[in-house]
C-alpha cells in the first residue's frame, strides 16, 4: 500500500480527519472528541498495534487553538507509522481524552506531557507530574516560560528555610556550549559560542 | 600525608612512648576511617564506582569502607548532577549523618550546576550543604577523585576536633556562598 493511497484511505475511513502537512509519515488532524475512537479503529483494525510517542505543541500565546497533542502509532506487522495530532479543548487550560484505555503505555508519556505543557488527559487513571515536583507553579515547555527558569521555592519548606536557598534562573550566559571539533586538544575546552556577552553585558546589536 | 614531625615522635629519643596531641591523634584516626557516602546521581557517579574498583584502588588511602547508609558513613561524596527535585533528599541523607561530617563535590554538575544551566538543576550543591572539597571536570578521572579525597584528609588533619567536640556541630561546616547563580 503507497502512502498517498494509505493516507486517501484514511481520509475516507475518517471523515471527520484532515490531512495535514508531514515530510515522512502519513499525518492526519483529528478533533479531540474523535482522538480516541479514531485511535480505537486504528489499533484494532489497521493494526497500529504500539504507540511509540505521545506529545504536544505549543502554539505561542497568541495562538487559537493553542495547543496540539501529537500520537505516533506504529504498526508492528506492516512497520508503518502513522501520526494523528488532535487540538486542546481550551486554550488556558488545555484538556484532551487519554490514550491509556488504549495503550497503557501512554501513561508516562502523557504524564510527561502534562508537566512539560500542562495539558490535562481526561481518563487518565495518575495524572500527576512526573519530572518537575508536584507543585511546581510552571509548565516549563510552553513558550512563555524562559529558558533560564523562574525563581520560586524549594519543593521542601523546611530545607528552603534552613538553606536559604531556592530555584533561581541560571542563565546560559553565551551558551549552549560546546567543544570545538579541530584544534589542539588543550584548547578544545567546551565554550558558548559566542562569549561577548552575559546577562550583566548586554548582547551588542 | 603526615610526618614524623606532625605526629612529634621519634624513636630515637622517645623510644616506645608517644608524646604527642590529642588533636593529632584524633585526627589521624578520623582522616584513615573516612566512611565515604556514595551519593550518585549522574554519570559521575560512574567514575566513582570505578574508583571504588581494584584497578583504582581506592582503600589505600583508608576511606574505602563505602556505606549506603547515612548513619554508618562521615563523606558524602555527591557525584553528579543534583536537581531540585533531588535537593531534598541530598539535604535530608546529609543531615541523617552523624558528626563530624565532611561533603565532596564530585565534578561540574555538584560544583557549579555544569552545563546543565536550566530551571530543573541546583546550581551547585553547596547551596545546600556545606562543601569541603570541590572536584573539577566533566567527569572528573578516579585518579582526581582519590586526589580530591586525598586534599579532604589533609584538611581533617588541620581541625581543631578536640575543641570541637564540645561544640555542637564536631566539624564546623565551611562557610556557605551566598552567590547568585548569575556570578558563577
Ligand atoms: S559533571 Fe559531567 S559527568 Fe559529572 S554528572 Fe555532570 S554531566 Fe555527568
Amino acid at each position: 500500500m503507497s502512502e498517498d493511497t494509505f493516507l486517501q484511505d484514511l481520509l475516507k475511513r475518517f471523515e471527520y480527519a484532515t490531512e495535514r502537512a508531514s515530510l515522512d509519515d502519513p499525518a492526519i488532524q483529528v478533533p479531540a472528541d474523535k482522538l480516541v475512537e479514531t485511535c480505537r479503529v486504528l489499533r484494532d483494525d489497521m493494526g497500529f498495534d504500539l504507540l511509540t510517542d505521545s506529545t504536544a505543541i505549543d502554539w505561542g500565546e497568541e495562538a487559537s487553538p493553542r495547543f496540539t497533542t501529537i500520537a505516533h502509532l506504529f504498526s508492528t506487522k506492516n512497520k508503518e507509522y502513522v501520526r494523528i495530532a488532535s487540538d486542546c479543548i481550551d486554550d488556558l487550560e488545555p484538556t484532551i481524552p487519554s490514550l491509556v484505555p488504549l495503550f497503557p503505555i501512554a501513561n508516562w508519556l502523557e504524564r510527561e506531557t502534562y508537566d512539560m505543557f500542562g495539558i490535562r488527559y481526561e481518563g487518565h487513571p495518575d495524572m500527576r507530574r512526573i519530572l518537575m515536583w508536584e507543585g511546581y507553579p510552571y509548565y516549563p515547555l510552553r513558550k512563555e516560560f524562559p529558558l533560564a527558569g523562574i525563581e520560586t521555592e524549594l519543593p521542601a519548606a523546611d530545607i528552603a528555610e534552613v538553606t536559604q536557598t531556592k530555584v533561581i534562573p541560571a542563565p546560559m550566559m553565551g551558551g549552549p556550549f560546546h567543544a570545538p571539533q579541530t584544534g589542539e586538544m588543550s584548547d578544545r575546552e567546551p565554550r558558548g559560542a559566542d562569549q561577548s556577552w552575559n546577562e550583566q553585558k548586554e548582547k551588542p546589536e | 600525608m603526615s610526618t614524623e614531625a606532625a605526629y612529634g615522635y621519634n624513636s630515637k629519643v622517645e623510644g616506645e612512648v608517644i608524646v604527642s596531641k590529642l588533636d593529632t591523634v584524633v585526627n589521624w584516626i578520623r582522616k584513615h576511617s573516612v566512611w565515604p557516602m556514595p551519593m550518585g546521581l549522574a554519570c559521575c557517579a560512574i567514575e566513582l564506582m570505578a574508583s571504588g574498583g581494584s584497578r583504582f584502588d581506592i582503600s589505600r588511602f583508608g576511606m574505602e569502607v563505602m556505606r549506603f547508609s547515612p548513619r554508618q558513613s562521615d563523606c558524602m561524596i555527591v557525584s553528579g548532577t543534583v536537581t531540585y527535585k533531588m535537593a531534598e533528599v541530598v539535604r535530608r541523607i546529609y543531615d541523617q549523618m552523624a558528626e563530624p561530617k565532611w561533603v565532596v563535590a564530585m565534578g561540574a554538575c555538584a560544583s557549579t550546576g555544569g552545563m546543565y544551566r536550566s530551571y530543573a538543576v541546583l546550581q551547585g550543591v553547596d547551596r545546600i550543604v556545606p562543601v569541603d572539597v570541590y572536584i573539577s571536570g566533566c567527569p572528573p578521572r578516579p585518579e582526581a577523585l582519590l586526589d580530591g579525597l586525598m586534599k579532604l584528609q589533609d584538611q581533617i588533619m588541620k581541625e581543631p576536633s578536640v575543641s570541637n567536640l564540645l561544640k555542637k556541630d564536631m566539624h564546623p561546616a565551611p562557610k556557605a556562598l551566598k552567590t547568585t547563580a548569575i556570578a558563577h
